[in-house]
């Protein structure tokens, strides 16, 4: 009951943060001078063709781009009527494009749910990973294993990922005949979902969660070793001895849960970290996440685009942390007391 | 009679240094209690630890022997067995209780379930007996409700019941030897009465042996039959109680009785004269705190002190005493302005007799300054209070140069003096503090107070963090600056016994309210008040013929409802002080 509460809580908090993101995509993508449209409408100017202009102009109407910013912000997230009425990102409208002439949602389509996939995919790479090699690394420390495991994970967060996706791309196709770039062969673009579709998506899908993954993956590892150390030095650690646990039980149940809590609220963290870090990976491998757009967008100020696909990492984050803030919840009752106020 | 536990030539040593402990040979009967006494560095809780051969990795076992013949199995050397063997003898036959029953058990994981994982571990029991014998231990060491406890998270208790549920841990599994390690260090006196009353209880009810490890030779005349005294890894004396510590033998034991503090048998006091010059003075000083929670949560008021008055004379002593929580600490930070006590309150403050009061609460920032260098603070832990990255030099210099007194070579000077003062050699001004012991650094952090000149000193609880025979210089020296010097103190301390020494009146202090107010000797000559005396009934006393008045403290340390009817009182709404003959003043109802 008080969990669920204490959910509900959370939730609103977690809305009126995404408001107030929201206000501040939308600020920080209109402070540089100009936007697509004026862009273009002087280059359309200066090349004299005028009913280009006269489109340009209309699109400025049309986008409400000739109000004051606040107007505009208003309309584009739907809370105040604009050109069409009250159509923005609440009712479900992510706006135009300038660039590629289309709707938002038909650019991001399959995009959105191919950069959860990849994302999903490399965060939980990150976790089996770094879970079993952090506590291992701990368990042994200051031993060969403690120290290759090291070696490993510096080795990773010390090599560009996509220099790392260039050399997997060459010898996985080499060795073992793994595909090179993209989500899924190309026969399965824009076709229904299927059996070989799936199978063809998961093994595209193994060479950038693997290169988007290893860096987080050693950062983690390294951060579990540290805390887990921290806590094998705890009192409760020897009373635990004391009581004649064997010491693989001894780890899992007592230290290990404690280390645990940094970890669990590392979620938040790490999704925003893994879509921002994956657009140079998604260029160089090709992948039809919204990575190589948002770059795009970003370059020629399509505002809408833009906007929306913040807006979306934004809420991922968010997400994240509302994940793993009730995970904590869940696993620590030191703070779900304290949550209830005793 | 074959002994439970005999330990011989047993050497312990970290790394290539030499031996931390030395030969150590003593035997535990079964059923017999030995104390293991020292002060920190004596090597007791390394001895002790590896019995259960749960010594840090660095360290390594040089030599010896330690033979363990349980009635209920072979005969076998903890030494020499495997780690198996060694794992199902951890918590079965020989179990430990910690020190720090705060950090000791999991905050994450049931009492009930860390409990009931030692009978899992051990015995071969389906998880309902498991929990009706966990249920039936909780329920002897004095749980009120078991149910509870055994859903309760370690944090939701008191530190006492904590310890409580720290036993409970160890006795579950019915063990032949429990080794305590100071089990009683980190708890308030009448809270340490009942758990040492606990242990006894079930040592006579199971007929276990108990290892006490130990500082305290007040805790060792209440509970030891024998008696093992350390002193650097070696054992400086052993033998029966009665006899060591009726009449010790060894140099060392006899310094540790000299020092260790008790409260004094005193015939009736004689009436002192109260002097009208008064440093310092606190009217109705209360202090409420509002927790704030997260979430929609309501916020809750806590109470640190009600309506406290006090009144210190200049050259006197006056301390405040009373058990952790009770708001001691908040009255010095007031004192020193350091807090903001509530409206209503006042704190007046003399720098010298023919000098305008300054009202602390209400200082310019000119006056602030100028009370800042007139009243200084020594702190309780002398490990944390020195910064380790500052040369002695610097950290006695920076005071004054913080309030721009004196040139370099000045400052300098009176650093040196100041060391000179407190007993300690101007040569070491160049070093880091951790080239001192506990004593030497509490000396600095005194030393370091004097700098500025001050006529008030505040000492929190100055000697809690050293050994016996440290206490004792320290104390000593205090005294010695006191009157050399004509410093008051505003003395903090949990411990009646080192009141009684040093102070000149004691106000005793229990959740926030003074409850009996008086000179030292009044005091402990006609305690009125149930909970001053269980404070005094609790204190150990290093003599076997004064054991704890167990009764006595359970009566005055429980809740007011169980006091005599003109003590009675709920929450805050205590009745007045009222002063029952000059300068001893007790909370009642007339």
């Amino acid at each position: 009951m008080m969990f669920l509460r204490y959910a509900i809580y959370r939730f609103i908090t977690m809305l009126l943060t995404l408001w107030a993101v929201s206000i501040l995509i939308f600020v920080i993508i209109n402070l540089p001078p100009g936007d697509y449209l004026s862009n273009q409408i002087a280059e359309l100017r200066a090349t004299g063709q005028a009913e280009g202009v006269a489109k340009a102009e209309f699109l400025r109407t049309e986008y409400a781009l000739d109000r004051p910013i606040w107007e505009q912000y208003l309309i584009w997230v739907g809370m105040a009527p604009g050109p069409q009425g009250w159509y923005g990102l609440i009712q479900g409208n992510f706006g135009w494009s300038f660039e590629f002439d289309r709707p938002v949602s038909e650019i991001v389509g399959d995009a959105l749910w191919l950069t959860v996939l990849v994302n999903l995919a490399a965060v939980l790479f990150v976790y089996m990973v770094a879970l079993p090699l952090g506590v291992i690394a701990a368990a042994k420390s200051e031993t060969w294993v403690d120290y290759s495991a090291a070696f490993v994970g510096y080795l990773g967060l010390a090599t560009p990922n996509f220099l790392l996706a260039l050399m997997l791309f060459y010898y996985g196709n080499k060795y073992f005949d793994l595909p090179i770039g993209g989500l899924m062969d190309p026969q399965f673009e824009g076709e229904p979902m299927s059996w070989e579709k799936v199978k063809s998506v998961l093994i595209h899908l193994i060479v950038p969660t693997f290169v988007i993954g290893t860096s987080g993956a050693a950062a983690m590892m390294q951060r579990l070793r540290a805390n887990m150390l921290d806590e094998l030095s705890k009192p409760y650690v020897e009373t635990a001895k004391a009581k004649g646990l064997a010491p693989s039980k001894l780890l899992s149940k007592y230290p290990l849960r404690m280390a645990f809590n940094p970890f669990v609220a590392d979620i938040g963290n790490l999704l925003p970290a893994m879509v921002s870090g994956s657009v140079l990976v998604s260029v160089v491998l090709g992948l039809q996440t919204i990575g190589p757009s948002l770059l795009t967008a970003l370059k020629s100020q399509d505002q809408f685009l833009a906007g929306f696909i913040l807006m979306f990492v934004a809420l991922l984050t968010l997400i994240g942390t509302m994940i793993s803030d009730l995970l904590l919840v869940l696993l620590d009752p030191r703070i779900r007391y304290g949550a209830r106020g005793t | 009679m074959t002994p439970l536990l005999d330990v011989s030539d047993l050497s312990i040593g970290f790394g290539a240094a030499e031996s931390v402990v030395r030969d150590v040979n003593f035997r535990v009967m079964p059923g017999e209690t030995l104390a293991l006494v020292g002060e920190s560095g004596s090597g007791k809780t390394i001895t002790c630890r590896s019995v259960l051969r749960i010594l840090p990795e660095v360290a390594q076992i040089r030599s010896g022997s330690i033979t363990f013949a349980s009635p209920n199995g072979p005969t076998v050397d903890l030494m020499d067995i495997s780690e198996r063997a060694m794992r199902s003898i951890r918590g079965d036959q020989i179990s430990m209780i910690f020190q720090e029953p705060m950090r000791s058990l999991s905050p994450l994981h049931r009492l009930g379930d860390q409990v009931s994982e030692v009978l899992k571990l051990h015995r071969d029991m389906t998880k309902r007996d498991a929990k009706a014998a966990v249920l039936e231990t909780f329920d002897r060491v004095g749980f009120p409700d078991p149910l509870r406890v055994w859903r309760a998270y370690p944090f939701e208790m008191s530190g006492g019941m904590r310890q409580r549920a720290m036993i409970a841990m160890a006795m579950v599994a019915k063990p032949d030897l429990l080794i305590a390690d100071e089990p009683t260090t980190a708890l308030d006196v009448t809270t340490q009465a009942q758990v040492l009353g606990l242990i006894k209880d079930l040592q006579q009810d199971t007929g276990m042996a108990v290892i006490l490890v130990t500082h305290d030779l007040g805790v060792v005349a209440n509970m030891a039959e024998s008696v093992v005294v350390m002193n650097k890894g070696r054992i400086m004396e052993s033998g029966p109680a009665a006899a060591i510590l009726g009449a010790p033998a060894h140099g060392y034991t006899k310094k540790l009785f000299a020092a260790a503090p008790a409260i004094p048998k005193v015939a009736e006091p004689a009436r002192t004269e109260r002097g009208t010059d008064h440093i310092l003075e606190m009217h109705n000083v209360s202090k409420t705190f509002t927790m704030r929670s997260g979430g929609w949560s309501q916020p809750t008021i806590v109470t640190a002190c009600h309506e406290v008055n006090l009144t210190l004379e200049r050259g006197k002593t006056v301390a405040v005493v009373g058990e952790s929580g009770s708001g001691k600490t908040t009255c010095a930070r007031i004192a020193l302005g350091a807090e903001v006590p509530d409206p209503g309150s006042d704190v007046i403050f003399r720098p010298s007799q023919d000098q305008d009061p300054i009202h602390i609460n209400a200082m310019s920032p000119a006056e602030r300054v100028a009370f800042q260098r007139q009243a200084q603070m020594v702190f309780q832990d002398p490990y944390s209070s020195l910064s380790p990255r500052m040369r002695i030099h610097q950290t006695m210099t920076e005071p004054m140069e913080i309030h721009d007194i004196g040139t370099r070579s000045e400052r300098r000077e009176k650093a040196e003096e100041m060391l000179r003062w407190v007993g300690l050699n101007s040569s070491m001004l160049s070093r880091y503090p951790h080239a001192f012991s506990g004593g030497q650094r509490q000396r600095l952090s005194i030393a370091r107070a004097l700098t500025l000149d001050p006529v008030l000193l505040v000492c929190d609880e100055p000697t809690s963090a050293l050994d016996v025979s440290v206490q004792e210089q320290i104390l000593s020296l205090l005294e010695d600056i006191r009157d050399r010097m004509g410093l008051s103190y505003l003395f903090i301390s949990h411990d009646l016994a080192v009141v009684a020494r040093i102070a000149d009146e004691v106000a005793v202090m229990r959740q926030g309210v003074v409850v009996e107010q008086a000179a030292p000797d009044t005091l402990f000559y006609d305690p009125r008040h149930p909970y001053t005396r269980a404070l005094i009934a609790a204190q150990p006393t290093p003599d076997i013929n004064r054991p704890i008045d167990l009764n006595l403290v359970a009566k005055g340390a429980g809740s007011p409802a169980s006091w005599p009817d003109e003590f009675r009182f709920e929450g805050v709404a205590a009745p007045a002080l009222q002063e029952l003959e000059p300068g001893h003043k007790v909370r009642c109802h007339v």
